[in-house]
């Protein structure tokens, strides 16, 4: 099946009240969000949005242009196509027993997920995944009893050397690295200087 | 130098070029007033309420082209502002809205007169600043009149509490503005615009629809080139009126809910639709899903979220629309199209669309072509909202952008008398008349104070109807005749307009009769200061052509004098 989910990352200004001019524009425009996600980059200041939206629902395009629109987002990407690597946290609280524990345990185990906490009732279930592994995960937790869930929403990046980063990196940096395997210890110097 | 917040905020506003600041004091920006006498360069102008400062700052705009600015304190002042702002953000206006806040310690704990204006502003405002610092208010204020001001334009907020006007700092100014995620793209793509010409090339129907893109570029003299070389009739959306001149021959007026019956079918048969600054927005294109299927669409905009909104765009082009109109030019070959226009003109004899009225009646057409008659067609025209702005717009000839000042897309009642004052500010060596209807007037009369203070000489005509005419029209066609709280002059208590404006000390008129009219006309040009004149109109008279809501240019209803007799059908 041709999935209608697409995935944005939006570059966008460290400032208090972006998120709000973020959700405002959606909510103002009508665009539904599947998932939204915020974090730090490795620029200063520039704070990265993952946001998922279904394409069958939501004009994808103008939802790229009319962020794009907001000053303090500096970049859209839809790196929908572009090969990613998505993953989204899940931690799972699912009721035990003594005799059902060591069951569950095992389970977990088939999805490398971990459990982070145990008593004598229940057990935590850390998850890392995209989001069909962690449903297949609940599909076999629920049976058990599901006491809480939260979930990060998804984060993704592109495969490959590309980078959605806003500073483009400087050629010298890129050949000093694949010459001596390392990063310079301090900023080259520009050819103007 | 060091300076306080205050003085910081006005000596940008200097550097900034800023003449006239719309404006009303009020607590927390005390300490902002208390230092205008410091900065003699900046005029401001007393409003009788914060609406009328934002929309004379928007008329100043418009009819400048430079940026407007108004002021207000925190709470209620703030918030009368929003009716202005969003009518400038609306139509694309360039407008710095200043607000002040309380102080920064009570700021979200719902202190006397506190809004949390920057949230209030969010969806129509191009950008808002909520400033914290006295050290920011300068490159704060110098981004803000950039966002406003550049790519497509539209207002900005700055807020700023109290005691930051209080605070001091070094007064530092940033000569660049540089936002990483602003950079509005002024070329046009070359291979896109080799694109457009070779499909305008091959056109056989083509049409030119300008919006106010056009205007606010200042893209006329391109697009009157381009149409010329490549002999494409033009129409225009109504915001658009005075892109190109109403006079020139390959002119069909404007286009959309009272267009012209012949702009609107052109329109609806042409195979090629080149879209320049304009939105292609429902009340210029009627039913989006029954608009012309044979057309092929060329949109320049300066807004890419502006391409593909509505259509399916065949060659978009993103960029300033003077600057891809002069590329333009150069790619496509000289051209016309003599059976087109020729079967447009035969169009517009059979339905001219914009027919006065005969008789002894003195209805609101007959005294627009007076004024227009009057001016000849050479003044700037403020209106308000309703029948007697598309009547403006049928019969009066504009030939100049900026000439017209007018709420289109959020149709704001009341614009009428607060944006003359701030276009005839802006345009001191044109004639201003502000074309009112009785019931719009009533929203914002109170400017009228101002206007007699700030001594500008606005000429007032009343369409004086004694209904709110436009929502009568649509009672009596689409509701059954089921007139419901329309009727101003028997039911609502019509006050005397002419006592009204003397009230104020202005000087006033009333004209009953058709035969006064042109005389009326002419003694208050004759007149050096503000004048009204209550034009006692035509009280059911009806606009028309009409797009009826919902329905396609196709369906456009002609004048009933002229109506059924389209023999030309499709081609």
């Amino acid at each position: 099946m041709m999935t209608t989910m697409h995935t944005l990352v939006a570059l966008v200004e460290d400032h208090p009240g972006v998120l709000n001019r973020v959700a405002s524009l959606f909510r103002r425009r009508g665009f539904n969000i599947e998932s939204i996600t915020v974090g730090k980059t490795e620029t200063d200041g520039i704070s990265r949005m993952t946001l998922v939206i279904d394409g069958a629902t939501t004009q994808v395009e103008q939802v790229e242009k009319q962020l794009y629109k907001l000053i303090d987002v500096v970049k859209v990407s839809d790196i929908t196509h572009d090969g990613i690597i998505a993953r989204e946290l899940a931690l799972i609280k699912v009721r035990c027993n003594n005799l059902n524990r060591h069951e569950i345990v095992q389970l977990a185990q088939i999805f490398h997920a971990e459990i982070v906490d145990v008593t004598d009732t229940t057990l935590v279930v850390e998850a890392v995944g995209d989001e069909d592994r962690l449903e297949s995960l609940l599909k076999v937790l629920r049976p058990y009893g599901i006491r809480e869930i939260v979930r990060t929403g998804r984060v993704a990046l592109a495969r490959g050397v590309g980078s959605t980063s806003v500073d483009a990196e400087p050629a010298e940096i890129r050949q000093f690295h694949r010459r001596e395997g390392r990063m310079p210890a301090k900023p080259l110097p520009f050819a103007s200087d | 130098m060091r300076m306080n917040g205050a003085q910081i905020l006005l000596e940008s506003l200097v550097r900034e070029g800023v003449e006239h600041i719309y404006g009303y004091p009020g607590g927390v920006v005390l300490p902002l007033y208390d230092r205008f006498p410091e900065f003699p360069k900046l005029h401001h102008v007393l409003v009788r309420h914060e609406q009328g400062a934002a929309h004379a700052a928007d008329g100043y705009a418009r009819a400048s082209g430079k940026v407007g600015v108004c002021l207000a304190t925190s709470g209620p002042g703030a918030t009368n502002l929003v009716t202005g702002i969003c009518t400038a953000w609306m139509d694309s206006v360039p407008l710095v809205a200043l607000t002040g806040n309380v102080a920064r310690n009570l700021l979200g704990r719902d202190g006397f007169q506190e809004a949390d204006i920057t949230g209030i502003t969010l969806p129509i405002t191009k950008h808002n600043y909520l400033v914290m610092k006295a050290s920011d208010i300068a490159y704060t204020v110098r981004e803000a009149f950039h966002i406003a001001g550049t790519g497509r334009k539209g207002p900005v907020l700055v807020d700023i509490p109290k005691d930051v006007f209080q605070e001091e700092a070094e007064f530092h100014w940033p000569e660049t503005v540089s936002l990483r995620g602003y950079k509005p793209t002024m070329q046009g793509h070359a291979g896109q615009i080799r694109k457009a010409a070779k499909l305008i090339d091959e056109a056989q129907r083509p049409i030119i629809i300008a919006g106010q893109g056009v205007i606010a570029s200042g893209g006329a003299p391109e697009l009157r080139a381009f149409a010329e070389k490549a002999g494409i009739p033009v129409v225009t959306t109504f915001l658009g009126i005075g892109g190109f001149p109403q006079d020139h021959a390959l002119s069909y007026g404007w286009m959309g809910m009272h267009g012209a019956f012949y702009a609107n079918h052109a329109t609806d048969k042409a195979d090629v639709v080149i879209g320049i600054g304009n939105r292609f927005d429902d009340r210029a294109m009627g039913r989006f899903a029954d608009f012309n299927p044979n057309a092929q669409i060329v949109h320049i905009d300066i807004d890419p979220a502006e391409i593909g909104k509505n259509f399916k765009t065949a060659v978009p082009i993103v960029g300033d629309v003077k600057t891809v109109l002069g590329a333009l030019i150069e790619e496509v070959e000289p051209h016309t199209h003599v059976e087109w226009v020729r079967w447009i003109d035969e169009m517009r004899q059979e339905h001219p669309s914009f027919i006065v009225p005969q008789g002894s009646v003195m209805s609101v057409q007959y005294v627009i072509s007076q004024l227009n008659e009057a001016t000849r067609g050479d003044a700037v025209i403020v209106t308000g909202v309703g029948q007697h702005q598309m009547w403006t717009g049928q019969f009066f000839t504009f030939r100049e952008p900026r000439q017209l000042i007018t709420s289109g897309g959020l149709g704001t009642m009341g614009f009428e008398v607060p944006a003359a004052l701030g276009a005839a500010m802006a345009r001191p060596d044109k004639t201003v008349w502000s074309i009112c209807g009785d019931a719009g007037f009533q929203m914002t009369s109170q400017e009228l104070a101002t206007i007699m203070d700030q001594r500008v000489p606005v000429k007032f005509a009343i369409m004086n109807n004694g209904f709110l005419g436009m929502v009568r029209q649509w009672q009596e066609l689409f509701y059954d005749n089921n007139y419901v709280s329309v009727d101003t002059r028997e039911a609502l208590c019509q006050p005397d307009f002419v006592k009204l404006a003397e009230a104020y000390g202005m000087k006033a008129m009333r004209v009953t009769a058709k035969q006064d009219v042109r005389a009326a006309i002419d003694e208050a040009m004759a007149h050096p200061g503000p004048v009204l004149v209550d034009f006692h109109v035509e009280a059911e008279g009806n606009v028309w052509p009409m797009v009826p809501a919902g329905a396609s240019l196709a369906e456009t209803l002609d004048h009933p004098l002229t109506a059924g007799k389209f023999s030309k059908g499709a081609r």
